[in-house]
C-alpha cells in the first residue's frame, strides 16, 4: 500500500537534520555532569587500557614479596600471595564494571517492555501487573541474591541476568507512570487514526517520550548493580577465584586489617567509590536536563 | 482512619500471600536440596532420598506450599535444618539485635539528616553547604561494607576505643549493658553515617522548597523567632519526604544490616541468614523473607499513617 505523499516544508527538513537536542545541551553545561563523565572514562581507561600499558601478570605469585606496601616494583603493593595489586585492581574493574553495565542494560530492557504493556494495556492487566510488581518490592531482593548465589556460584554471564532479575521494578514502574498519561495524548489517538499498529505506536510514539526517566534510572541502576556485584563478592558469593573483581579484594583485605595493609583496603573501595560517585554524577545531571521543573 | 486502617490491612494479604508464594517456589526450584548440603561429600542418592522424605522434600511443589503455608498461619515456620531448632525461636533471639540496631540507626539518621539537611537549606550556597554536599555525597558513594572497614580500622585498631566486633567480650561472662553499648556504636554509626548521606540531601531540597512558601514569610512577619519558624513551621512540610523514605529504606536498612552484621560479626539476622543461605536451611531462610516481607508492608503502612498524623492536609477516605 503506497503512503500518501506529504509535502515536507523546508523549516520541517531543517528541524529533522537532527541537532543536539535542548536536553542534552542543558546536559553538557552541567559541571557535575562533566566530572561524572570524566571520572567514569577515567575508570574505564584504567581498568581496559591500563593493562595494555602497564605490563605485568595479576595472576603470578611472588612468595618472596607477600603483603609488600607500595614500591617501585609494585606501585600498589602486593596481596598475601605476593600477587601485583595494581594489575589486580585493573583486571578487577574490567569484570565489576562490565557486570554493572550489563545488568543495568538488561534490567532497564525487562523494565521498559513491562512497563510499557502495563501502562498501554491498561485495565486489569495493569492492575494485576503493578500489583506483581508492589509484591516484588517487598522482597528483600538481597536475601534472594545471597541464596541464589550460594547455590550457583553463577559465572559473569549468569550472574548479570541474576542481578537484573531482581532490580527492574523501580524501571517498570516509572515508565508505565509515563505511559498511562502519554497514550491518552493526541498525537497518540493521530498516529492511531493514521493507521499505526499498537507496536508502532509503542515503539516509534511512546518510547522515545519515555526516554528522560529510563536514562536517569538506567544511570542510577549501574551504580546499584555495581554495588550489588561488591557485596556479593564482598559476602564470599559473587564470582569465582581467580579472576579478581573490587568487591571480592575488599572483601579479601579485610584479613590483614590487624597487619594494617592500607594497600589492599583503600584502592578497591576508592574504585567502587568512583564509579558510585560518577554514574551517580552523571544520573543528577542527566535528571536535571530532562526534568522541566529542574532547568535552569 | 479506622476504615482506611482496614482497607489498607486488607490489601496487604494479597500481598503478603504474593510474597509467600514467590519466596517458597523461589526457594524450592534451585537445584541442589539441603540434603546435598547437609551430606556434602558423602552424599549419595539413597541418603539423599531418605532426607527428603523426613523433610517431605519428596512431596509436590504445591503440596510442600500448603503444608508449609497451614503451618505458617499457625504460627509455626518451621524447624531449621541446621541448627535443629524451632525458626521462630531462632527469629526471636536475633530478631531484637537487628532491630535494635536498625532502630537506633533509623531514629539517629533521622535527627542527624533533618538537622543538617534544615541548616543547609538555611544557609543556601554557603561555605558550609557546600562542604557539607561534598562529604554527604562522597559517603552516600561509599558502600556500607567498606565504611564498616574503616571504622574498625580507625575506632579500634588505631585508637582501640570500641570493640572490632561480635555482641560481647567472650572473656566476660556477665556483660552489662555498658559493654552492649560498645559493642553496638560501630555498627549503629556505620549505619547513621551512611544513612544520613542519603536522605540528607532530600531534607535539603524539600526544606529549600518550603522556606520560600507564603506562610513562612508570614510567620516571621508576626515576629517568630528564626529557630522557631525552620524547626516548627517549615519543618512539618519540609519532613514528608523523609517519611516517605522510611517506607521504602526497611528493606535497604535490613540488607545494609545484613553488610554491617558481616563485617562486624554482630549476631543477628543478617548473619543468621547469610549463614542459613550457605547451609540451604530451607526453613530459616523462608521464615527470615516472610518477616522481612511483612516488616516492608507494615512500613509502607506506617509511613502512609504518620503522614497523616503530620500533614492534617492529608485525609482518610
Amino acid at each position: 500500500m503506497a503512503a500518501p505523499e506529504l509535502q515536507v516544508s523546508p523549516q520541517a527538513q531543517m528541524a529533522e537534520t537532527r541537532e543536539p537536542s535542548r536536553e542534552w545541551r542543558t546536559f553538557w553545561r552541567n559541571p557535575l555532569a562533566w566530572a561524572g563523565v570524566f571520572g567514569l572514562v577515567f575508570i574505564v581507561l584504567f581498568s581496559f587500557v591500563g593493562p595494555l600499558v602497564y605490563h605485568a601478570n595479576d595472576l603470578a605469585i611472588h612468595l618472596n614479596d607477600a603483603l609488600q606496601p607500595p614500591s617501585a616494583q609494585f606501585p600498589l603493593g602486593t596481596d598475601e600471595l605476593g600477587r601485583n595489586n595494581l594489575s589486580r585492581m585493573m583486571i578487577g574493574g574490567q569484570l565489576s564494571l562490565e557486570v554493572g553495565f550489563a545488568a543495568a542494560l538488561v534490567s532497564m530492557v525487562i523494565g521498559v517492555v513491562y512497563g510499557m504493556i502495563s501502562g498501554y494495556i491498561g485495565g486489569f492487566t495493569d492492575v494485576l501487573l503493578m500489583r506483581i510488581v508492589d509484591v516484588l518490592y517487598s522482597i528483600p531482593s538481597l536475601f534472594f541474591l545471597l541464596f541464589i548465589d550460594s547455590v550457583f556460584r553463577p559465572s559473569a554471564i549468569l550472574l548479570i541476568f541474576i542481578i537484573a532479575v531482581f532490580s527492574w521494578f523501580g524501571v517498570a514502574r516509572l515508565v508505565r507512570g509515563q505511559v498511562l498519561s502519554l497514550k491518552s495524548r493526541d498525537y497518540v489517538e493521530a498516529a492511531r487514526a493514521l493507521g499505526a499498529g499498537n507496536g508502532r505506536i509503542m515503539w516509534r510514539h511512546l518510547l522515545p517520550n519515555v526516554t528522560g526517566v529510563v536514562l536517569v534510572s538506567t544511570t542510577l541502576q549501574v551504580a546499584n548493580a555495581i554495588l550489588t556485584v561488591a557485596g556479593l563478592s564482598f559476602l564470599g558469593l559473587g564470582l569465582p577465584p581467580p579472576t579478581p573483581n573490587w568487591g571480592q579484594m575488599l572483601s579479601d583485605s579485610m584479613n590483614y586489617m590487624f597487619q594494617n595493609a592500607w594497600w589492599l583496603i583503600y584502592p578497591p573501595g576508592f574504585a567502587i567509590l568512583l564509579v558510585e560517585l560518577c554514574t551517580n554524577f552523571i544520573g543528577v545531571s542527566l535528571n536535571q536536563a530532562y526534568d522541566p521543573r529542574l532547568r535552569k | 482512619m479506622f476504615k482506611y486502617v482496614l482497607y489498607r490491612l486488607i490489601q496487604a494479604i494479597p500481598a503478603m500471600i504474593g510474597v509467600t508464594i514467590i519466596g517458597f517456589f523461589l526457594v524450592h526450584i534451585v537445584p541442589g536440596g539441603p540434603a546435598q548440603a547437609m551430606l556434602g561429600a558423602k552424599a549419595t542418592p539413597q541418603k539423599i532420598a531418605e532426607i527428603d522424605r523426613i523433610y517431605g522434600l519428596n512431596k509436590p511443589i504445591i503440596v510442600q506450599y500448603g503444608i508449609w503455608m497451614v503451618q505458617l498461619l499457625h504460627g509455626n515456620l518451621g524447624t531449621s535444618y541446621f541448627y535443629n531448632e524451632s525458626v521462630w525461636k531462632l527469629i526471636r533471639i536475633n530478631m531484637p539485635r537487628t532491630l535494635a540496631i536498625v532502630g537506633i540507626g533509623i531514629l539517629l539518621a533521622h535527627i542527624g539528616s533533618v538537622l543538617l539537611g534544615s541548616i543547609q537549606a538555611y544557609y543556601k550556597n554557603s561555605i558550609f553547604d557546600y562542604v557539607a554536599t561534598t562529604i554527604t555525597y562522597f559517603f552516600y558513594a561509599m558502600p556500607f561494607f567498606w565504611l564498616g572497614i574503616i571504622m574498625i580500622m580507625f575506632f579500634s585498631i588505631d585508637l582501640s576505643w570500641f570493640p572490632s566486633g561480635g555482641l560481647s567480650n567472650p572473656l566476660n561472662p556477665n556483660p552489662g549493658f555498658g559493654s552492649w553499648v560498645a559493642h553496638t556504636t560501630l555498627p549503629v554509626l556505620t549505619l547513621v553515617i551512611g544513612t544520613i548521606a542519603q536522605w540528607a540531601q532530600y531534607m535539603r531540597t524539600s526544606m529549600d522548597e518550603t522556606l520560600v512558601q507564603d506562610y513562612v514569610r508570614t510567620a516571621r512577619s508576626k515576629g517568630v523567632g528564626e529557630v522557631r519558624v525552620v524547626m516548627v513551621h517549615a519543618l512539618r512540610n519540609s519532613i514528608l519526604p523523609l517519611i516517605t523514605l522510611l517506607g521504602f529504606a526497611l528493606p535497604s536498612l535490613f540488607s545494609g544490616a545484613l553488610f554491617i552484621e558481616v563485617v562486624f560479626n554482630y549476631p543477628g539476622m543478617g548473619l543468621l541468614f547469610w549463614n542459613a543461605a550457605l547451609q540451604r536451611d530451607y526453613p530459616t531462610i523462608l521464615g527470615i523473607v516472610v518477616l522481612t516481607g511483612l516488616l516492608t508492608i507494615f512500613g509502607n503502612l506506617l509511613a502512609d499513617l504518620l503522614y497523616g498524623v503530620i500533614d492534617p492536609r492529608i485525609k482518610y477516605t
